[in-house]
């Protein structure tokens, strides 16, 4: 990131007209940056000490009389949830397969698309893309009934094959594949981010890694992924976040009823309900603040485990 | 292919020279890559083919369970409508309408002939084997039409509500994620590394931790819940977008620092203000990012789902498509037709807008995501 460039000019002689016209920049340059400003601290900060102090509250929405310091019964409550436990085990499970899955494949399409034997490649490209674009509503139901066990297609096609016909939405077991085939399906974003990553690689390396009599496995492993870390690790951070938040798609798909046997109450459901379904201020708080220092605690993690195999070109760290 | 004089002169001497064999390997491997990344893609479209063409059946066609929308053809004889079948009779094969149709592999079935429907014709063996009369019927349009017309859910008030909320968010947040981007790009503020890298850091901020209280707000002002009555209620989901936004800030900054600040300089000496610079050099040169910070918006609002979710839930007729749709399917639950021919009409108005301006798109996914 090039800040310095475009603060270095008027500091020279600070006196006289040359320091009014500086200060007068900075003040122009803080009322241009007002609108964040004010927006950070009324929409980002201020709720989020709000939300750290509902947590600690008997906070209810339907009950604005009768609010008060209740000692940390929410914290307390946290350890006797019941469904915190199935909420903290069907994120995980999910996790397992999604959070591979979610560098896997990009990696793998952008590659696809970066080989100088396809033909055709914007074409590919717009079209891989195009289902990150469709509403996620739209995507649940037209999944919905893609892997419908009777009608969709899918089965129609494995039970051809004579492979049966699984049931899909409805099995505990397949439940967590057949949610990571629809995320899979708006892989577009960034499958699009790594392959610019990749194009951006320079091609001398390439070049001489070839004279050198690397193979193509070897050059991936030795310049493309180096050459792409930074990419694969925002990629990685955003999906840690990602499945924190995850939510529609079983939402939509389940009404948020979590079945089969409580497989898709992802973490988020589980907010949700207690939050606004029940409107529950109060312990939604305390479940939110749960939910950002686990993402805050797996994110500087990742951070620090960025040294060891995120590559930042001339020895600068982001 | 580039190398061709030098192949030429090769292939004077001999026909299977390496080189040859190189090329004939450059062909296959063109061929395999493109052929694999051709099945994939199948892969990926067939949900749209699945969408389009379970929209296009009409209700029997779904209850038939084929796969593309045929129509089982019949003859009706005596007040019952009987399917007609290819039957091989003397070794040609005649188009016949079944009048008792039996189980089994060698049972007696009766026909009749549709043009001479008082002769009975028995042939011998399972009809189940032989091949229905079936013709492809199209009702597309008129299952779009009935979900648009429906009146338990009001599409055209559903699609007025979400491009509302959506274009009002739009020029919300390209007036003040302009107006951050440029102070970012070319203002000397104290501390503005930080500052950048707290506004970049949001990204990664579960929006969970600040959505209990920002609801508690907006339903003790009145702005969501029973106390907000009408447009109002659309209020939480327009406001904050006034308020900027990283990936914008960070798109539009990062093409603000490109632009030569010989211009602004220039402007400057013919004495106009810092705001006549952003509108008059600034803005005009960054129509592109512009476009695609619009863009990026109006995808966003057309398919958000949380936030109209929780701020307008049981509002009915102010929500926009992404939630208004689902009510849509609780109803018609059994009618995949119907369902599928709704979700068209949600996707179709993004995936347009995305077609249309991809280049712009693709270069703010490509600008946000690799940058940073």
């Amino acid at each position: 990131m090039e800040i310095a460039q475009s603060n270095s000019s008027p500091q020279a002689t600070p006196k006289g007209k040359e320091f009014s016209l500086h200060r007068r920049q900075q003040i122009w340059g803080w009322i241009f940056l007002s609108p964040w400003i004010i927006g950070l601290v009324c929409f980002t900060i201020l709720p989020m000490i709000a939300s750290l102090i509902f947590s600690f509250l008997n906070f209810r929405l339907s009950d604005m009389n009768n609010v008060y310091f209740n000692d940390f019964a929410n914290y307390k409550y946290l350890a006797q949830d019941p469904l915190l436990g199935p909420a903290l085990m069907s994120t995980f499970k999910f996790a397992l397969i999604a959070l591979p899955l979610s560098l896997i494949v990009p990696i793998g399409l952008a590659a696809l698309l970066n080989s100088k034997h396809l033909i055709g490649r914007p074409l590919f490209r717009t079209l891989f893309y195009m289902p990150y674009i469709v509403p996620v509503v739209s995507s649940a139901y037209i999944w919905g009934g893609v892997l419908n066990t009777d009608s969709g297609w899918l089965n129609r096609i494995l039970s051809d094959l004579g492979l049966g016909k699984p049931n899909w939405l409805f099995d505990i077991n397949l439940i967590y594949p057949a949610l990571n085939i629809i995320g899979i399906w708006g892989v577009g974003n960034a499958m699009l981010i790594m392959l610019a990553s990749m194009q951006g690689v320079p091609t001398e390396l390439y070049e001489a890694a070839r004279v050198d009599g690397a193979g193509g496995f070897t050059i991936f492993r030795r310049i493309t992924f180096p050459m792409i870390s930074p990419v694969v690790f925002y990629n990685l951070v955003l999906s840690v976040i990602g499945i924190f938040r995850y939510f529609e798609v079983p939402y939509i798909l389940k009404d948020g009823t979590g079945d089969p046997g409580n497989a898709t109450l992802f973490y988020n459901i589980h907010l949700y309900k207690n939050a606004f379904a029940q409107q529950n201020m109060g312990y939604g708080s305390t479940l939110a603040w749960v939910m950002f220092v686990m993402a805050m605690g797996i994110t500087l993690f990742l951070f620090a485990t960025a040294r060891y195999w995120v590559y930042y070109g001339s020895g600068e760290k982001a | 292919m580039a190398t061709q004089p030098q192949t030429a002169s090769y292939e004077s001497y001999i026909n299977t020279s390496p080189l040859y064999a190189l090329q004939l390997k450059k062909l296959t491997m063109h061929a395999s890559v493109t052929l694999f990344a051709i099945i994939l893609l199948i892969g990926f479209l067939t949900p749209f083919a699945y969408a389009i063409v379970t929209a296009s059946k009409s209700e029997p066609q779904i209850k038939a369970g084929m796969v593309l929308p045929y129509t089982p053809q019949t003859f009706t004889y005596n007040g019952s409508d009987l399917p007609l079948l290819e039957v091989p009779i003397d070794g040609e094969i005649q188009i016949l309408a079944g009048l008792t149709l039996k189980r089994g592999a060698n049972a007696q079935n009766e026909f009749i002939n549709p043009d001479a429907p008082d002769e009975i014709i028995i042939w011998e063996g399972n009809w189940r084997d032989l091949k229905t009369i079936q013709v492809l019927e199209i009702h597309l349009l008129e299952n779009i039409s009935a979900v648009w017309e429906n009146t338990q859910t009001n599409f055209p008030v559903m699609i007025r509500n979400t491009i509302a909320i959506a274009v009002l968010g739009m020029i919300g947040t390209l007036l003040s994620s302009t107006c951050v981007a440029y102070a970012f790009a070319r203002f000397p503020i104290p501390r503005k590394r930080a500052l950048f890298l707290v506004l970049v850091s949001t990204i990664i901020l579960p929006s969970q931790v600040t959505l209990v209280p920002t609801y508690g707000f907006f339903s003790a002002i009145g702005w969501t819940g029973p106390r907000a009555v009408g447009f109002t209620a659309w209020l939480p989901l327009i406001v904050p977008h006034f308020f900027a936004n990283a990936y914008n800030v960070f798109l539009l900054r990062q093409y603000f620092l490109t632009l030569p600040k010989e211009l602004d300089e220039a402007a400057m000496i013919d004495g106009a203000g810092p705001l006549r610079i952003l509108i008059s050099v600034i803005v005009p040169q960054s129509l592109p990012v512009i476009v695609a910070v619009a863009i990026f918006h109006l995808v966003f609002a057309w398919n958000d789902y949380f936030m109209p979710l929780i701020y307008l839930l049981g509002k009915n007729d102010l929500q926009p498509i992404a939630v208004g749709i689902q009510r849509f399917n609780y109803i018609y639950d059994v009618k995949p037709h119907l369902i599928q021919s709704s979700m068209l009409l949600g996707l179709i108005g993004p995936v347009l807008l995305f077609l249309f301006a991809q280049r712009f798109f693709m270069r703010g996914v490509v600008i946000t995501g690799v940058d940073k």
